[in-house]
């Protein structure tokens, strides 16, 4: 009994991890991504969109500096072809790479030039330097996205319920200028409700304004492009920058667990055989 | 190295080397032909789980450690380059992230083991104690290494531990400088916990080989808690319990596995996905949650030294545990009243370690009308916290030194083996 309690013990010790007491904060739509759960694996055509959406949306005031259009063309990711194992001879990658201008040093001059990217380049940032950034948006720099799939509480879900729930804020609320209301934003708005004080709207303001309207984006597959399908779209390819080797990890996993059960059992035939003749 | 070798050695080097470095012997005698009791439970295999577990952090680390750049500017960079750019750098450095949680979790099993069987009695005071100087050393290249990636919860977690220092009389504030080597934490900071997390590894496998020596002098514990007193009463470690702890070693695998492959994140916190910045505290400072029990303790009391003092006692009781305990009676198979003391204690600590991820001011019961005392809201985390700390306390303070003396144990066997070959039928 004592040692069933002892487990169940130390089973809630490791559920009881770090939990966040928020305030009132609307909870993200439930999402079924297609990488969920332990073979899911990334949906190239959804990822193909999500980048377009970054592309022409997103990539105006954030910055993606952790990735590299050599990356677009890698296993899993959303321009891979098998034909090229080496995503720099991709042509797509090449083309989308070569669409971009990367700021650089001439060799021979010294001088600072513009250049077309190649596959090699990480993706160019919106803003010149952190200080451009911030004077351009109201005092805060906007996030750089490459990891905000994994740097937020709830994840994919959580972007694509935040970039699409923007709505009307609510009567009785005052939206500061420069802010925008959002009920799955993380905040407390309590200070600008005069409404009922048991009825405070969830959620809270960002700076961001809506940033998704319908059919902004052409998708090149013809997917119909409202708010919601732009919305999971760029959720799911920003997932994709922040865990680019989910695939291979969920796949290396699987073996891994095949070869440890296989092993556990031949560890218990053995420890069964070497004890046969003992009482413990 | 208790009793005299059985080494024989075989071929004519082995004789050679044997005169001159008897290392095969020493390796024959601790881990083949060293004696174990023949009831030992699957409790007892988190020793060989643990070092599995040292092994895989260092060598982890060490790789690790070729990619990684220690510095204020690069660090988060350079997690993300092992993560992305390095072959198989997502799997090392999630092996070594997860491996930490995984450390603990195997350590606290092992501590528990030890208390509720009683393997801290004479004569295993000084192998407790090494333990939990193992223990002491662990926490400390944790959270250490928990810095390194320099994120928002590796700087803000070291901002607020190394802010303890500061809660010492006259000498602390200079002494959270000497630890920052600044006047925040900062480059400097993070430079010399790379280099004593790098240290600190070495040091633990030193006490290690301590504890195990400590170990094989007095020989273990086991279930009943009485001694082996005839050869009847022990098994010889190779083949019985190699194979027993390689079983059980490989059950940890799979969770292990699992939570590499499958939930490499779980444990960990968002907000070390973005990188660390001195001018935004995160809403929530909270460490890792093997560290969570103790920072209720230290929030749970509301002067900050108080609050450190308490926070280090809760440790400094476990060292001491072997005075506080005055049962003559080992293992708590035969101490029902123990058990039960014992049992909340369990409930208490896994209190504390809720509690520490929570907000101390947030409620237990959300929506309970809220029963004040004088000031104090009582449907809090905070009061929750100084209950369970209180309870952890006497645990140690009151129930280990009163009960030894006041309850009635129940009969215990005169041998290992009387209770286990009485009952059993051999075939």
């Amino acid at each position: 009994m004592l040692r069933k309690v002892t487990l169940l013990a130390a089973a809630l010790v490791l559920v009881g991890g770090p939990a966040l007491a928020a305030a009132k904060v609307r909870e993200p739509n439930e999402i079924a991504f297609s990488f969920e759960g332990p073979f899911g694996r990334y949906d190239q055509a959804q990822l193909q969109r999500g980048y377009k959406v970054y592309r022409e949306v997103c990539s105006a005031c954030h910055s993606m500096n952790l990735v590299a259009f050599r990356n677009l063309g890698d296993a899993g990711g959303p321009f891979f072809d098998p034909k090229y194992p080496n995503p720099n001879d991709n042509p797509v990658v090449k083309a989308l790479a070569a669409d971009t201008q990367i700021g650089d040093i001439d060799g021979e001059t010294g001088d600072a030039i513009k250049r077309p990217g190649i596959p090699a380049d990480k993706f160019p940032a919106p803003f010149a330097n952190d200080a451009a950034a911030k004077a351009s948006n109201g005092g805060v720099a906007p996030p750089d996205l490459s990891l905000i799939a994994k740097a937020r509480e709830g994840g994919p879900a959580y972007i694509a319920s935040l970039i699409a729930g923007f709505g009307t804020p609510p009567a009785g609320l005052t939206v500061p200028a420069g802010l925008n209301y959002n009920p799955y934003f993380p905040g407390d708005v309590s200070a600008n409700w005069t409404g009922d004080h048991a009825h405070t709207p969830p959620g809270g303001f960002i700076a961001m304004a809506p940033p998704l309207t319908a059919d902004q984006v052409t998708f090149d597959d013809g997917t119909k492009s409202t708010i919601k399908q732009q919305a999971e779209d760029v959720a799911a390819f920003l997932m994709w920058t922040a865990e680019p080797k989910m695939e291979e990890r969920k796949h290396m996993g699987f073996s891994v667990l095949i070869f440890l059960i296989l092993f556990s059992g031949l560890l218990y035939a053995s420890y069964r055989r070497v004890w046969r003749d003992e009482s413990h | 190295m208790s009793g005299h070798s059985t080494y024989q050695p075989k071929t004519g080097f082995e004789r050679w080397l044997d005169a001159r470095l008897p290392i095969i012997r020493l390796g024959h005698d601790s881990f083949v032909d060293y004696p174990t009791p023949r009831n030992l439970n699957y409790w007892w295999t988190f020793g060989g789980i643990l070092s599995l577990c040292l092994g895989v952090q260092i060598i982890t680390g060490i790789v690790l450690a070729m990619h990684y750049t220690p510095s204020a500017a690069g660090a988060f960079n350079s997690v993300e380059h092992i993560m992305r750019d390095v072959n198989y750098g997502w799997l090392l450095r999630y092996m070594h992230a997860n491996g930490a949680s995984m450390f603990f979790i195997a350590v606290y099993i092992h501590m528990l083991r030890g208390v509720y069987y009683g393997s801290y009695k004479a004569p295993r005071e000084v192998l407790w104690i090494l333990g939990c100087v193992i223990y002491l050393i662990m926490m400390a290249t944790a959270f250490m290494g928990y810095v390194l990636p320099w994120g928002q919860m590796s700087f803000w977690g070291a901002t607020v531990i190394t802010n303890l220092f500061s809660a010492i009389p006259v000498v602390g504030p200079a002494i959270t400088t000497w630890l920052w080597g600044g006047f925040a934490v900062d480059n400097s900071t993070l430079n010399r916990f790379f280099s004593l997390h790098y240290l600190l590894p070495f040091m633990i496998a030193g006490v290690v080989i301590l504890h195990v020596w400590a170990l094989h002098v007095v020989g273990q514990n086991n279930p009943t808690g009485i001694d082996p007193k005839s050869k009847s009463d022990t098994l010889p470690f190779t083949p019985y319990a190699t194979v027993k702890d390689g079983f059980a070693m490989s059950l940890f695998l799979i969770l292990f596995a699992v939570f590499i492959f499958y939930m490499p994140d779980s444990l960990g916190h968002p907000d070390n996905y973005t990188p660390a910045n001195p001018m935004v505290t995160p809403p929530h400072i909270v460490p890792e949650w093997y560290f969570l029990p103790f920072y209720a303790i230290l929030r749970a009391v509301p002067d900050k030294l108080m609050g450190v003092l308490a926070m280090f006692g809760a440790i400094a009781c476990i060292f001491a545990l072997p005075w506080l305990d005055t049962s003559k009676v080992k293992s708590m198979r035969y101490r029902p009243q123990a058990r039960i003391y014992f049992f909340f204690f369990l409930v208490a600590c896994v209190i504390l370690g809720f509690c520490g991820a929570k907000l101390p001011d947030a409620q237990v019961i959300p929506g309970l009308t809220t029963v004040f005392v004088i000031d104090y809201d009582l449907n809090t985390f905070v009061w929750l916290s100084r209950l369970s700390t209180l309870y952890y306390f006497a645990y140690f303070l009151v129930v280990m030194p009163v009960l030894g003396l006041t309850e009635k144990p129940l009969p215990t066997p005169e041998t290992i083996s009387s209770p286990v070959l009485g009952v059993e039928t051999k075939d």
